[in-house]
C-alpha cells in the first residue's frame, strides 16, 4: 500500500452513546452512518464501497438503500473496524470503488437487534475451553495476566494506572460514559471479577455505533474536513483459543500487525504523537506498549506508573478514555479509530496539541486477531 | 464444582480419540512423524510442518500451571469463585483446564507448580481431563 495515498473524510459516532435502547443494532449502524456522510458532506449514492462487521454488507446495504461496488464483511472481533480501513485503502488504490463507507452499530447493553453469540458445542472451542467455566471475554481475557505479570514484574498497583491514567483521560471527554476520578485503591477494592481482575479493570458495556468515510488522498483535499491520511497499516490472526497461543508474555499477531504498519509508513517510535491501544481489559495497554515495540515489556507498567500516558505526558495513550471508561459495546475497534481522527483533525475534546502521527492498533477476540492504523495529518 | 450443566464437548471425526481417550483414563495428543513435534488440539495433520504423518500417542499427564483465573461470577454448572487454568504438558502442548483436589484461591495455586491429569466424569459419553497437584516427589 502507498503511504498518503488514501485518506479518512468522513468521521461520527452516533448521536448518542451509552444506553440507546431507542435504537436497534442496524439502526446504530445507520444513525453513525448519515452523521458520517454528513460530516463528509456526501450524500449516500456518492458511497460505492462498504465494510462493516457484528450486521454483514448485505443487511447494511439494503437497510440503507445501497448498491456498493465492492464489499468487506471481515469480522474478527474488535479489530475488525481496522482492518475494513487496511482493505479499503487497498481497494481505492487498487481502482475497485472511490469512497468507502465503513459502518459499525452494537446494541451492547440494551440488546436490541443483537443476535445472541452462540459457540457450537462441536467447535475447537466449544469442545477444548467452554466445558471448563467459560463464558465471554470477562471469563477468558483475565487468565494470561499472572504470567504475563510473573514473567515481567508487573505489580498490582501499576495495573490499576492503567485505569486511573485512562479514568484522567475520560475526565476531559464529555461523551465519556465514566468521568469520575478514581485511585489505584478504588481499582484494588472494587469487586472482583475474575481474579488477578476487578471491576474497574473491565470494559463497560453500553450501545453505540461509529462510522468512517474514505476516498483517494487526491479527492481529499476537496472535502470540508482536514484530510486524515493513512500512512501504513497491518494485520494479523493467532488463535480462536486463548489457551492456543504462542505464550502469554506476548501477542503474535499484536507484534506482527503493528510491526508490518510501523514498516510501511515507515516511522519510528519517537514519531508517534498520539496512541491508542485497544483496551477491553487494563493488561491490554501493557502488552501493546511492549508488542508494538515502544519498549521491553518489563518497562510497561512502570511507564505507566510514571504517568508517561497520562495527560501532559511523553506518551498520550487511549485519550478518550478508552474502553475502561469512554464506551465499549462489544467491538470497541471503531471508537479508537475515531478518537485517532479527532485527535488528527485537531478536534479532540482532550487534544493532544501539535499532534501529526497517531497509531491506532486493535484487537479481536481474546488476543486471537490484531490490526494497526498508522494515521498522519500531513502529506 | 458440579458437572451436570456445564457446557459439554461434542466431539467430531478429528478430535473423538481424544474424547474416547478422556473416558477410558487416558490423555491422547499426537505427533508429527516427519517433525517430531506433539502438538494440541487434535487435528490429522502437524500444524508447524504441515506434514500428514502423524499419530496417536498416550501423553504422561504430567503438567505445569502456566496461569490462570479465578472467575467469581456465575457459570452454569460452576460455584464460584473457580480456577479456570492453562496447564502447560510435559509433552509441550498447552490446555485449557480446571484444577482440581486443592482450593481455589491464589495462595494454593502457584504459577508453575506440578500437576498431574485426571479425569472428570460429566456422563455416560464424556470425561473431561483436569489437573490436581502432582503427587510428592513425582513432579515432572
Amino acid at each position: 500500500m502507498k503511504r498518503n495515498a488514501v485518506a479518512i473524510v468522513g468521521a461520527a459516532e452516533t448521536t448518542r452513546l451509552g444506553v440507546v435502547p431507542e435504537m436497534s443494532q442496524i439502526q446504530l449502524h445507520a444513525d453513525a452512518a448519515f452523521n458520517a456522510l454528513a460530516d463528509a458532506g456526501l450524500k449516500l449514492q456518492d458511497i460505492d464501497g462498504l465494510a462493516c462487521a457484528n450486521e454483514t454488507p448485505v443487511q447494511i446495504a439494503q437497510y440503507l438503500g445501497l448498491a456498493p461496488n465492492w464489499v468487506d464483511g471481515t469480522a474478527v472481533g474488535g479489530c475488525s473496524f481496522m482492518m475494513h480501513v487496511r482493505h479499503a485503502a487497498a481497494a481505492i488504490e487498487a481502482g475497485l470503488c472511490t469512497t468507502v463507507l465503513i459502518t459499525h452499530g452494537e446494541s451492547g447493553r440494551s440488546k436490541i437487534g443483537k443476535p445472541p453469540i452462540v459457540i457450537r458445542p462441536d467447535s475447537l472451542n466449544g469442545q477444548f475451553e467452554q466445558p471448563y467455566g467459560v463464558m465471554g471475554p470477562p471469563t477468558l481475557f483475565p487468565i494470561p495476566v499472572l504470567r504475563y505479570m510473573k514473567t515481567y514484574g508487573i505489580t498490582d498497583e501499576q495495573l490499576a494506572m492503567v485505569s486511573v491514567v485512562q479514568r484522567e483521560w475520560a475526565a476531559l471527554n464529555p461523551r465519556a460514559t465514566f468521568k469520575d476520578a478514581i485511585t489505584v485503591d478504588d481499582v484494588l477494592n472494587s469487586r472482583m471479577i475474575n481474579y488477578p481482575l476487578r471491576l474497574l479493570q473491565c470494559c463497560l458495556v453500553t450501545d453505540g455505533g461509529g462510522a468512517l468515510i474514505l476516498t483517494s488522498a487526491e479527492r481529499a483535499r476537496d472535502f470540508p474536513q482536514r484530510p486524515v491520511y493513512i500512512l501504513g497499516a497491518g494485520e494479523s490472526v493467532e488463535s480462536p483459543m486463548v489457551s492456543q497461543m504462542q505464550s502469554f508474555g506476548s501477542a503474535r499477531a499484536w507484534r506482527q500487525s503493528a510491526a508490518n504498519a510501523f514498516q510501511e509508513a515507515g516511522i519510528k517510535h519517537a514519531d508517534v504523537d498520539h496512541l491508542m491501544i485497544y483496551d477491553a481489559f487494563a493488561h491490554l495497554p501493557l502488552y501493546g506498549l511492549g508488542d508494538l515495540g515502544f519498549m521491553p515489556h518489563e518497562a510497561a507498567g512502570e511507564f505507566i506508573a510514571a504517568r508517561h500516558t497520562a495527560p501532559g505526558g511523553r506518551l498520550p495513550l487511549n485519550t478518550n478514555g478508552g474502553g475502561l471508561s469512554y464506551m465499549h459495546p462489544g467491538l470497541y475497534g471503531m471508537y479508537a479509530l475515531q478518537e485517532s481522527v479527532r485527535q488528527m483533525r485537531g478536534t479532540a475534546p482532550a487534544q493532544v496539541p501539535g499532534a501529526e502521527i497517531s497509531v491506532c492498533h486493535g484487537n479481536g477476540s481474546i488476543f486471537a486477531a490484531a490490526a494497526t492504523i498508522v494515521f498522519g495529518n500531513c502529506v | 464444582m458440579t458437572t451436570s450443566t456445564r457446557a459439554k464437548p461434542v466431539p467430531t471425526p478429528e478430535t473423538r480419540h481424544y474424547w474416547e481417550g478422556a473416558l477410558a483414563g487416558e490423555l491422547r495428543l499426537q505427533r508429527c512423524e516427519s517433525c517430531n513435534q506433539a502438538y494440541f488440539p487434535p487435528r490429522p495433520f502437524c500444524p508447524v510442518c504441515a506434514s500428514r504423518h502423524v499419530h496417536m500417542f498416550v501423553a504422561s499427564g504430567k503438567a505445569t500451571l502456566y496461569s490462570y483465573a479465578i472467575n467469581h461470577r456465575p457459570v452454569p454448572g460452576f460455584t464460584p469463585p473457580y480456577a479456570i487454568a492453562v496447564v502447560q504438558l510435559a509433552e509441550g502442548p498447552r490446555l485449557m483446564s480446571n484444577i482440581v483436589d486443592v482450593e481455589q484461591t491464589p495462595e494454593a495455586l502457584t504459577l508453575d507448580m506440578a500437576l498431574e491429569v485426571t479425569f472428570l466424569r460429566i456422563d455416560d459419553d464424556i470425561a473431561l481431563p483436569v489437573f490436581r497437584p502432582a503427587t510428592q516427589g513425582d513432579s515432572p
